[in-house]
């Protein structure tokens, strides 16, 4: 019964969220050579910003990821967004992600996040987890999980955010 | 209950109303996450009979910002603890609370954090919720950047036990030096130079009648990087002194632990190289635990996480206590256009991963070796033991055959040492698993997946063969049903199907989704750590936001 009651009260909770249309948090994560990056750095200008956590065992984010590859220049050429992602792989398979990003020679940037500081002041529950960020590098979407043609969606939502909609929900 | 709602109630007052005008760039978040299974005794899978019937494991997190200042609290819900979570979880409470607060290169964090140094091997807290797994240090951590390139972090404090703390302190320091960001003459130079070291000592009081245990026990590690963007260089060492616990029977050698990454890569090419090898490094603040809980370290295991099912039946879990382990991975990109890249190109991974047991002497002729309270056993650094625990050989190839058809294939030759990594006594299993994964898009963004998976193993329940088909509508539905056939369990009363059905939907970072069914009994593994799920028989319901 506790359990129910906790849960309802989650409900209601996420139901009456007070959301405050958030800047991405300032911290330092790493550059896919173990280097020092900080999130300040993630800025595109006055054109959006899509960052997608992923990892590398992580069979949805790969496809995603790679079926976004297919199409970024034409994304970046058509709208000027840039997507950031952020691999949560830990020590385990970190020192992976560099030989595997160029494996795939997908064409964005990717930085690392390994012990997931960056993924906990997000509040980023599980991967994929994509956010999109307006000029002012507000968050003002975000999606967990990737279908096939999710991508589709993702640039519909950037082109909208360019003609000025609002389109957070 | 009511501490956290006035929590609650006041981090809303402080983001919502009042802060317009007190606190104008306050903000608040959070997630929640919650799984509810409810179970039905299944003696035939061995699924044992639940006397809840329901049981949940529940989250929420909330973070409040404002400016340099961060604060943020974690209630957690297991009422009562679902199988194969350790049931020490049991109840709800406040399991984690922090504040922070950023000064130009200065920031210091009070309460429950998370951190890594190096590569973990002498220090690491994380929380890996789907393994139970949260070593989070309640206490004090500093960070300061003296100089640009210069990177500087102290802490001390006790690690999580459940809804309590461990018996241990623990505290340690880390300095990490960035030679390009620090000498200017190197600040254009293609080649990147880090070096970093740190210190941790733990301390525990000695109440053991018959041993004297060290009641301080230092550790340290020293770590350098190279790389020039196509060659990648790194490598940590650990040493850590004397540490007698359950888990290493009570012996006095000290600890030490190597690892060492070599990787060349190109656009289109990826190579890594990497070796370890671990002697006695299991640190805990508590020289008494055993399983998944305060460990002050971490020591990564060196093989490929599976995710297909089937694949990962068979998964390595790293052995503290010692082992030599190899792995090499290769990412190659097949260019399209050519006879096997075709109109798309093809991806091609292929990984090699070993461990085995070091090479381990008595230290005298009238000791066994790991003999309690003595020094344990003499190992040439070098030298491998002849004990295989894991041996894993697979290759995976990516292609997209159209604008609507894609595929993956992936075959993986394992050898597993189940009285090692399981501590059973049923021996090696040796299991070939194929793996292809064929994606039809119907529409731009509906589409149907079918995995078809077989695994053949001549040791334990022998062979298995799934199905399974996904259906999926873009960005929100998902569809899929599956069975998981056990045919060749050598007892005919065995030969059980697993089936599953589930469905999911997602609205922006909101999820839910349902499963009904039958899953084995088997080990989940994330990072080499482990834990073992209990055979069940169903309904799962996840629920989880982000807001």
């Amino acid at each position: 019964m506790k359990a129910i009651k906790f849960s309802l009260f989650l409900i209601l909770l996420s139901i009456f969220s007070f959301v405050n249309a958030q800047e991405i948090p300032s911290l330092d994560i790493k550059n896919m050579d173990g280097s020092v990056y900080s999130t300040d750095s993630i800025v595109n200008g006055e054109s959006p910003i899509i960052i997608s956590f992923w990892a590398t065992w992580c069979k949805p984010c790969v496809r995603e990821l790679t079926s976004i590859a297919e199409v970024y220049d034409e994304w970046v050429e058509e709208t000027g967004v840039r997507l950031v992602a952020i691999s949560i792989d830990d020590q385990r398979t970190f020192n992976n992600v560099l030989p595997f990003v160029n494996g795939k020679d997908w064409p964005f940037d990717v930085y690392c996040d390994p012990n997931g500081d960056f993924k906990r002041a997000m509040s980023v529950n599980m991967v994929p987890h994509t956010f999109i960020l307006d000029k002012d590098r507000k968050i003002v979407w975000q999606h967990t999980s990737f279908a096939e043609g999710g991508e589709l969606e993702l640039i519909e939502l950037i082109r909208r955010l360019n003609d000025g909609e609002d389109i957070s929900e | 209950m009511r501490t956290l709602l006035s929590v609650i109630f006041i981090m809303t007052f402080l983001a919502t109303g009042y802060s317009q005008d007190l606190l104008p760039n306050s903000s608040i978040q959070g997630d929640f996450q919650t799984d509810f299974q409810y179970y039905f005794e299944d003696s035939l899978i061995g699924a044992p009979n639940v006397p809840e019937k329901l049981l949940s494991n529940g989250y929420l997190n909330l973070l409040f910002t404002n400016g340099n200042f961060n604060a943020g609290i974690r209630y957690e819900n297991y009422q009562n603890v679902m199988q194969g979570f350790d049931p020490r979880y049991e109840g709800s409470g406040i399991a984690y609370r922090f504040a922070e607060y950023k000064h130009k290169d200065f920031e210091i964090t009070v309460g429950n954090f998370y951190e890594q140094f190096g590569s973990g091997m002498v220090f690491r807290s994380y929380e890996e919720r789907s393994l139970g797994i949260d070593n989070s240090v309640d206490g004090i951590r500093l960070k300061y950047k003296p100089f640009s390139g210069v990177y500087l972090k102290g802490f001390i404090g006790k690690q999580r036990f459940f809804f309590d703390k461990g018996p241990g302190i623990v505290r340690g320091i880390d300095g990490e030096l960035s030679l390009n960001e620090f000498i200017p003459k190197l600040s254009t130079s293609k080649w990147r130079y880090t070096i970093g070291g740190s210190f941790v000592s733990k301390y525990q009081e000695d109440k053991d009648p018959i041993y004297k245990l060290p009641e301080n026990v230092g550790s340290w590690a020293g770590r350098l990087s190279l790389t020039n963007g196509k060659i990648i260089f790194n490598t940590e060492y650990a040493h850590k002194i004397n540490d007698p616990s359950t888990v290493n029977n009570l012996i006095y050698k000290d600890g030490e632990a190597l690892l060492v990454n070599l990787g060349y890569t190109v656009k289109g090419f990826g190579l890594m190289l990497s070796a370890k090898r671990i002697d006695n490094m299991s640190y805990r603040s508590d020289r008494t635990a055993t399983g998944n809980v305060l460990m002050i370290n971490y020591l990564p295991a060196l093989t490929n996480p599976h995710t297909y099912t089937l694949e990962a039946f068979y998964p390595y879990a790293t052995q503290p206590n010692g082992e030599m382990g190899f792995q090499g991975q290769l990412s190659y990109k097949i260019d399209k256009g050519t006879l096997l890249g075709g109109k798309y190109g093809t991806y091609v991974a292929l990984n090699y991963s070993r461990a085995s047991s070091l090479d381990m002497q008595p230290i005298n002729d009238t000791t066994l070796v790991m003999a309690k309270g003595t020094d344990g056993y003499t190992s040439d650094f070098f030298a491998l033991g002849d004990e295989l625990f894991f041996e894993d050989f697979n290759i995976e190839i990516t292609h997209k055959f159209s604008s609507k058809v894609k595929a993956i294939g992936t075959y993986a030759l394992i050898s597993y040492n189940s009285d090692v990594i399981e501590g059973h006594t049923d021996g090696m299993f040796y299991a070939n698993v194929g793996v292809l994964d064929l994606t039809y898009k119907v529409k731009p963004k509906k589409a149907i997946r079918f995995e078809m998976q077989h695994l053949w193993c001549k040791q334990d329940e022998g062979n298995w063969g799934m199905g399974m088909i996904e259906y999926s509508i873009a960005p929100k539905w998902f569809f899929a049903v599956l069975d998981n056939f056990n045919y060749g369990n050598p007892d005919k009363d065995k030969q059980l199907h697993y089936y599953m059905m589930s469905f999911g939907y997602t609205r922006n970072a909101g999820r839910i989704s349902v499963s009904y069914g039958k899953q084995r009994e088997g080990i989940i593994c994330v990072g080499g750590v482990c834990r073992n799920v209990p055979a069940s028989n169903g309904f799962l319901v996840s629920i989880t936001s982000n807001f």
